[in-house]
């Protein structure tokens, strides 16, 4: 089943092509969504959205303002302005809902460029385990949110690739492709999954934004793998699947509730047996019958990274 | 039995599984304590602003600032003139950062103050309500060898397109020591009402501008705070603060006498009516 061509092919044939690639294609449709609506301004004009994911204005009123930015600016001993305040809790409120990583799978416009970056790795066949952990994020989370308070200027705005990016198409690039481009090749030929899974501080804010987020991935009907293990290879957080999925008799319920997972779906898509579902992380409790097979125990299959 | 062996196995694996945790954890906290060094050591260069660089009106002081802006390039939008842009990487201004460059397009001094109003963050001070009343930088003549009215022409674009006219600049009369007998027009700036918005430097006619505007951090002077000017102590106190006023004692010779007030030097004349000289 491993010299499958590619992940989600069986999810096709059992499914149909719309059914197998959905979550994916309405992720792309909106993050490109939104960069849109923040481009038809500069564009053509009409400004539905001012300013960029760092901080907005939704039709002249509503303002919103990135949590993780305005942190910063805050161990920075900066007190914002009302403004801002509401715009932070505006989209505090809306991840702790949707789930905090939704904003890198559905928003985030660096998970175009890194998911292209795999796509490519997976197709060069660029494997190979990494050496990065992927707490390492949280270290770096900590180090941007420390460094202004020693410096008192905001720190990790100056590199970030995610504003950078953003900000880049809306006002101007300048040199800014050079991040964008460094974040590819690390994507690409050093870590599998390098920036968005295991450098990413803005990533590793949203998760713990999102830790008792309400939207999940459920895997209720986990009885039906078939160990074909398509889920594995298409998620961007792979060690977060395995619990939920073969730990049942350790007590793991049927939700993804790990911080990390970003709610991209591609889980629901490639899955034949259609384990996986969108749902509420309500009712994480293992059922009473468990029936698993012997096939459990497959865990030297799985290139946990 | 099973329980046992499962028991030993799991007690002694857990001295790999420790040494792992501190393997992986050692090696993150040392990738993020190089790049917490490389940032740094880069933003404690990308601190220093450019001279000409100016910031919106309101801005707080550069190293505030720079802990406030959030990058949204809010004011860039709703500045009617496009005279703000953001900063991109690699400009020498800090990235994301709104600033413009008056010899460019200056600043129009909205009545409104637009940037101000939109910013979300109070990078840009709302208590500034006052056009006026910004100080986005300092105009300085620093060239006066190029410029037109030190040469004794009447150019005077500086001092026409000043929006505080006769206030901010003002035109100083001096006579023309080349020429014997014109006079020259010497715009000078008076800082307590520029607000740096830069049309001076934009309109000036020389190739390179004469007048320019820079931050007040390289240009404005501060007297030390124990410096007493006697004449302003005098006019608060209502009279000499040291002895009380004494007319001075000349001594001059005999049929000239000094009178301030009478305008100086004053020739006694004699029976004759001629002056003695």
């Amino acid at each position: 089943m491993n010299s499958k061509a590619y992940p989600g092919q069986e999810a096709i044939i059992a499914n149909g092509w719309w059914l197998a690639n959905r979550w994916l294609i309405s992720r792309r449709l909106s993050q490109v969504g939104v960069l849109g609506l923040f481009l038809i301004g500069p564009w053509f004009g009409w400004w539905f959205v001012e300013g960029n994911l760092s901080s907005s204005l939704i039709l002249g009123i509503l303002p919103l303002s990135d949590p993780y930015v305005f942190l910063q600016s805050l161990a920075t001993g900066h007190w914002p302005e009302t403004a801002a305040i509401t715009g932070v809790l505006m989209v505090v409120s809306f991840y702790l809902i949707v789930g905090g990583r939704a904003y890198c799978a559905w928003v985030c416009p660096v998970n175009l460029v890194t998911d292209a970056a795999f796509w490519l790795r997976d197709r060069l066949g660029l494997g190979g385990a990494s050496s990065l952990s992927r707490k390492t994020r949280y270290w770096l989370l900590g180090a941007t949110l420390l460094i202004p308070v020693v410096s008192g200027q905001i720190i990790w705005e100056l590199v970030n690739p995610v504003s950078m990016l953003h900000r880049g198409l809306i006002f101007g690039f300048g040199a800014a492709w050079v991040v964008l481009l460094a974040v590819f090749i690390f994507d690409l030929f050093v870590t599998r999954r390098g920036w968005c899974s295991h450098l990413c501080p803005m990533g590793a804010f949203y998760s713990l934004l999102g830790t008792h987020s309400v939207i999940r991935v459920r895997a209720d009907n986990r009885i039906a793998c078939n160990d074909c293990l398509d889920c594995y290879k298409v998620c961007p957080e792979q060690q977060i699947i395995r619990p939920v999925l073969k730990e049942a008799d350790k007590g793991t319920g049927p939700v993804i509730d790990s911080a990390n997972c970003t709610n991209c779906g591609r889980c629901i898509d490639v899955c034949a047996p259609n384990i996986f579902h969108m749902g509420l992380r309500f009712n994480n409790k293992v059922s009473v019958n468990t029936n698993r097979s012997d096939r459990s125990n497959h865990s030297s299959g799985v290139e946990v990274l | 039995m099973i329980k046992h062996q499962a028991h030993a196995k799991s007690s002694t694996s857990g001295s790999p599984a420790r040494r792992r945790f501190l393997q992986d954890s050692s090696r993150s906290i040392g990738i993020v304590a190089l790049m917490s060094l490389g940032l740094g050591i880069y933003s404690k260069q990308s601190r220093s602003l450019p001279a000409d660089a100016l910031r919106p009106p309101g801005a707080l002081k550069e190293p505030d600032f720079l802990g406030a802006c959030l990058r949204c390039g809010l004011c860039v939008r709703d500045c009617p003139y496009d005279t703000l842009g953001l900063a991109t990487a690699g400009d020498d201004v800090n990235t994301g950062t709104p600033y413009f460059k008056a010899r460019e397009v200056p600043c129009e001094m909205c009545d409104d103050i637009p940037c101000v109003v939109a910013c979300p963050s109070g990078a840009l001070d709302k208590s500034l309500i006052n056009i006026d009343d910004a100080r986005m930088g300092l105009a300085v003549l620093f060239d006066q060898e190029n410029c037109l009215n030190f040469q004794g022409l009447r150019c005077d674009v500086c001092y026409r397109v000043c929006p505080a006219i006769n206030q901010a600049i003002t035109l100083e009369h001096r006579s023309n020591q080349r020429s014997g007998k014109h006079a020259m027009f010497i715009p000078t700036v008076n800082s307590d009402h520029c607000t740096g918005c830069g049309k001076c430097e934009h309109a000036c006619v020389l190739e390179e501008a004469a007048i320019k505007i820079f931050p007040l951090s390289l240009v404005a002077g501060k007297a030390d705070d124990h410096y007493r000017m006697g004449w302003e102590e005098k006019s608060q106190h209502g009279s000499s603060l040291v002895a009380p006023d004494q007319e001075h004692l000349y001594n001059l010779p005999s049929g000239q006498r000094y009178d301030y007030d009478k305008e100086g030097l004053i020739f006694e004349e004699n029976s004759s009516g001629e002056a003695i000289q």
